[in-house]
């Protein structure tokens, strides 16, 4: 707070200014008017005039009495029975019928006139007929309920007991009255504020806002004093368009493995059996190749030439060199089957296949979508991404394989990792990989890699070459960077969240 | 996932406190702990280790492991006594062909050991025995049974006995019908004329495989001191390798084993118990875990495992109740796990390659730099959708090319998306409190069907949405983003009066977008009704193209 005097008039908005004259008024409205400014301006300018330590300003809560959608028609127009009464004014008996109809007053309106003067005993009704049978002045004389109406918007608690009379009749009649709790802002001016309204209306002339046109002149802002503006007051909040955080994680790991050499495979998300299961020698009956598990599609794909199926059928009937293989019947329909894909290594497999001995040593790298036919909760879903590589070169070992993965996953912020024995049908040795979470103090289970199986690498590639291989899921990183909880935040574009995540700053 | 426990106070006994270095050595030798409470420990079993299926299997292995019984373990084999015969007769052929069959004396069973048999017996059923289609096991007390045993194949309706777990006589056909076991199990006998079944020389039905035991000759419970076990099944050498696992962990448990006749066509003895060979060298071992072993500490890294290493001719003698050691590169995982993944020193070779981002990523990653740069959220909606949301809410009609169905989704998500429009109309639909504007884009793949290969297309499309929105507002982003691209409105980029209609725009409203001659998508105003159904309360204005990621590359 500033407790300047000269600084706080060098700060005041052309809005305080404008209010600061008539900060005795009343209420906010005839601020409003006085000031020429909108409500929301005015109430605006009174809580930075508060923060400026010149006002205090409370606020009461009122029971406040105001007029219904109806009352304020009737306050243009006049009540039913002042219309009906006008109307006995010309001839002192009416037909009801008739009544009803040069009054205009709709059924409603009409019953509650008739109940009303009946009650106030200037008519009677007979056969039919109304009868008016007061002294003429009486039509003449403004009711109590008129008097009411016009004085509203009352304070309840100001209402004398003739008054509340009139108003608890008019409020069982139809939204007439209508009864509000407002808030009521009391300013209390202080001794420090008064000295600045005195001096402000004496006050000089500052530039606001700095526009083209004083900018054009050089006399507007030559020599002239600048509004000082309250630098340390808060503003309301704004957004811009970004990219989902997901890809913007993505992209950082698509980095990654490109500075270390590795080449980008992309490919369908829709994949023969062959190359999702068979080329990773995945035996037929694995249970993993039952609907349960994975996302079946009722179409079908032809398979690759006939020499690369010939081989990866003799792979698992009867292996390959120096290897028994699964020993039982391959069929080529079950490896017709498309599904989407439940793992990128299928992109492994098809690049393997593609590549020629001049082109090792080699590496690929890819990251995209999987699927599995899983219920969603918050830790599992039936899609999610993976980070698959392979490093195809005669003289790579095990020790290497755990090299690319520690390296990687320090670029990603995980300096402690741990490698455990795993198991897939297509690794041998297979690990599973865990990082240390250095604040929750846990082993996160990240996923699995190895050294592809000569029942996978020779059909695919045509010699016996280690080519290491991993496909961990990448969401479990992504999550925690972000600080998300629920796997699902991932596909729920909450747009309000997507604005207000933080950017992937590595 | 299979997972065991045992209870605490056994495991401590046989390997002392189970601290936190016990732990990881657990986790180490590829066994992952899934949780422990105060009695009780529960272990992951990976889908290859199915000798590890039962608590004496898992103790024969990690004791070994830690180095305190290692080497192949022998175990006392007693051959068939009289009537130890099983006769496979050839009526079982085409419906279960094969079983192996061993009997188990002198047992001294408690609750425990029951429990820890009956899981066994189960965790087998559905990892190795594949949900009892490649393996089904049954166990039997001996004392109920008059040897010697018939397998064959008789007609349904003479099948007739008492199933476990029932009070009355049922037929075969009943049982798949009536018994628990027998529904869930029944697709295994589909289209059988004939259905399998043990039976003793009192001609007592013991059991009709793989679905049920007969009442009679009941339950293992722990007045019984000998047992008869079968594996039955299609595939022989699993089946042997399945009764290995099952009468070893009952040796451990202080079973005695014995061996029956089967007579096939020729005699087989099983269990057989004989160890595999497998060659492995040295130097391909070192040369795969780039270490340093000297054939010394090779071999006590193989015996660490369970195995035998014989030195002269440079093989290993694998146990006969391990499934998983098909090549010399099982063998050399072992030697890797022995060796304790942990000592391994991670290591980066140096090789010369050169990384390359894929292009059409690159060409995704700019458009969408392009869009964010106008202010536009990015979003990222799955790849399946439903119908409700493709067709239903966009007022299509249901038609077969509509949707691509995934089967048996456990999920409302059953459909790949054919495009982006209707999810990001479904993103407005779920943010209708958020903050206005909107504007949202999405990069990515749909899928439609190709006719004549009955096949499967991908494609890459970019959609965009604006709500408050309208054709002008959506109209200048698009000609932007291709301004951004170096195509020009009026040269490559052309938009020409829709002259279909569109149910999901305002007729006079859409536009296609014609791109080098080509229409590449549609651009518009979305119709009230289209936005009724979807509960979205501000005007939307939308395009969707696809092909221009490829043509960019």
């Amino acid at each position: 707070m500033i407790k300047d005097i000269k600084k706080i008039l060098e700060s005041l908005s052309p809005n305080e200014k404008k209010i600061l004259p008539h900060l005795e008024e009343k209420n906010i409205s005839e601020i409003c008017k006085k000031s020429n400014l909108d409500k929301v301006s005015v109430i605006r300018s009174l809580n930075y005039l508060k923060s400026k330590g010149i006002i205090e300003v409370s606020s009461i809560k009122k029971k406040i009495v105001d007029l219904g959608v109806n009352g304020i028609l009737y306050r243009k127009k006049g009540l039913p029975e002042r219309r009906l009464l006008n109307l006995l004014d010309e001839k002192r008996i009416l037909n009801l019928n008739e009544a009803k109809n040069q009054s205009k007053l709709s059924d409603n309106e009409f019953k509650a006139s008739i109940g009303v003067l009946k009650k106030k005993a200037l008519i009677e009704l007979k056969k039919e007929k109304i009868i008016f049978n007061a002294n003429k002045k009486e039509i003449y004389k403004k009711s109590p309920e008129e008097f009411l109406l016009e004085a509203l918007p009352l304070e309840y608690n100001s209402l004398n007991s003739e008054q509340l009379s009139v108003l608890n009749s008019l409020k069982k009649r139809k939204k007439i009255i209508e009864m509000d709790n407002k808030q009521i802002l009391g300013i209390k001016i202080n001794p420090f504020g008064k000295k600045i309204i005195e001096t402000n209306i004496k006050g000089k002339y500052l530039i606001e806002q700095i526009t083209p046109e004083i900018l054009r002149k050089d006399s507007l802002w030559k020599g002239k004093k600048f509004r000082r503006y309250d630098t340390t007051l808060s503003v309301s909040p704004i957004n811009g368009g970004k990219r989902h955080f997901t890809n913007q994680a993505i992209d950082y790991a698509r980095k990654i493995w490109t500075e270390m050499g590795f080449e980008e495979m992309t490919g369908n998300m829709v994949m023969s059996s062959f190359w999702n299961f068979d080329a990773l020698f995945t035996a037929q009956d694995h249970p993993v190749r039952d609907m349960q598990d994975t996302f079946f599609i009722d179409k079908k794909e032809e398979l690759p030439e006939k020499e690369l199926v010939k081989k990866v059928k003799k792979s698992h009937e009867t292996g390959v060199e120096g290897s028994t293989g699964w020993q039982y019947s391959w069929n080529e329909k079950e490896a017709k089957k498309l599904v989407l894909r439940t793992h990128t290594t299928c992109l492994s497999a098809q690049t393997l296949a593609r590549l020629k001995p001049e082109d090792l040593p080699i590496k690929f790298f890819a990251i995209g979508k999987c699927f599995r036919n899983e219920t969603v909760d918050w830790s599992h879903g039936f899609e999610f991404n993976q980070t698959e590589g392979i490093v195809v070169d005669k003289n790579v070992n095990f020790r290497n394989l755990l090299g690319y993965l520690k390296e990687f996953y320090k670029k990603m912020g995980f300096e402690k990792i741990r490698f455990r024995p795993g198991y897939f049908p297509y690794t041998e040795p297979s690990v599973e990989i865990d990082a240390w979470h250095p604040e929750r103090k846990i082993w996160l289970e990240l996923g699995g890699a190895g050294i592809l199986r000569p029942e996978v690498v020779i059909p695919l590639l045509g010699q016996n070459i280690p080519v290491l291989a991993w496909g961990p899921g990448f969401d479990r990183i992504l999550i925690d960077y972000y600080n998300i909880k629920d796997l699902r935040e991932l596909y729920k574009n909450d747009l309000t969240k997507l604005r207000n995540m933080k950017f992937w700053m590595k | 996932m299979a997972i065991i426990s045992f209870s605490k106070k056994r495991f401590e006994k046989d390997f002392g406190k189970f601290n936190e270095s016990l732990q990881n050595k657990i986790a180490m030798f590829g066994t992952p702990i899934e949780s422990f409470s105060k009695d009780e420990i529960y272990i992951e079993i990976f889908p290859n280790r199915p000798d590890l299926l039962s608590y004496s299997g898992f103790k024969r292995a990690f004791l070994s492991f830690l180095g305190k019984k290692t080497k192949l373990k022998e175990y006392t084999i007693n051959k068939p006594e009289k009537d130890y015969d099983v006769i496979i007769d050839s009526s079982v052929k085409n419906i279960r062909p094969y079983t192996a069959c061993a009997i188990v004396k002198e047992l001294q069973l408690d609750d425990e050991k029951i429990k820890e048999l009956v899981e066994m017996q189960e965790k087998i059923h559905i990892t190795l025995g594949r949900k009892r289609k490649k393996v089904a096991i049954g166990i039997y007390p001996l004392e109920k049974i008059k040897l010697p045993i018939t397998f064959k194949a008789i007609e349904p309706d003479k099948i007739k006995f008492i199933p476990l777990e029932m009070n009355k006589e049922l037929s075969g056909l009943e049982i798949l019908q009536k018994h628990p076991a027998g529904k869930e199990y029944a697709h295994l006998l589909a289209g059988k004329i004939k259905f399998p079944i043990f039976i003793d020389s009192n001609k007592q039905i013991l059991s009709m495989p793989p679905i049920i035991n007969s009442h009679s000759t009941g339950k293992v419970t722990s007045q019984t001191k000998d047992i008869f076990i079968e594996c039955s099944g299609n595939d022989f050498k699993i089946l042997k390798t399945c009764l290995n696992i099952i009468v070893t962990s009952l040796n451990e448990m202080g079973g005695e084993i014995y061996q029956m006749n089967l007579h096939y066509g020729k005699k087989e003895i099983t269990p057989d118990l004989t160890p595999k060979k497998i060659k492995i060298s040295l130097k391909n071992t070192n040369k795969l875990l780039g270490i340093e072993l000297k054939e010394k500490e090779l071999k006590k890294l193989i015996e660490k495992m369970g195995h035998n290493y014989n030195s002269k001719d440079n093989f290993v003698e694998v146990a006969s109740w391990r499934t998983d050691i098909l090549h010399e590169v099982d063998i050399m995982e072992d030697v890797a796990i022995a060796y304790g993944y942990e000592n391994f020193i991670p290591a980066i070779p140096e090789i010369a390659t050169i990384g390359k981002e894929n292009k059409k990523e690159v060409i995704k990653k700019k458009l969408s730099e392009i869009l964010s740069g106008l202010g536009m959220i990015e979003v990222s909606n799955y790849h399946l959708t439903n119908k409700r949301y493709q067709i239903e809410k966009m007022n299509l009609i249901k038609k077969q090319e509509e949707f691509i169905e995934v089967k048996e989704s456990k999920t409302e998500y059953d459909v790949l998306r054919k495009n982006l429009t209707h999810l990001l109309l479904k993103n407005f639909s779920e943010n209708i409190d958020s903050e206005y504007p909107q504007q949202i884009f999405e990069i990515g793949r749909v899928f439609c069907e190709e006719k004549e290969k009955q096949g499967i297309k991908e494609k890459e499309m970019i959609a965009a949405a604006i709500t408050p929105g309208n054709f002008t507002k959506i109209k200048q982003i698009l000609e932007y983003l291709f301004k951004m691209i170096g195509k020009e409105t009026g040269k490559e980029l052309i938009f020409r009066e829709a002259t279909e209609i569109f149910p999901y725009f305002i007729t006079g409203r859409v536009a296609e977008i014609i791109f080098k001659e080509k229409r590449i998508g549609l651009i518009g105003e979305i119709h009230p009704k289209i936005l009724k159904n979807w509960k979205i309360k501000m005007p939307v204005a939308l395009f969707e193209i696809e092909n221009i990621i490829e043509e960019l590359l």
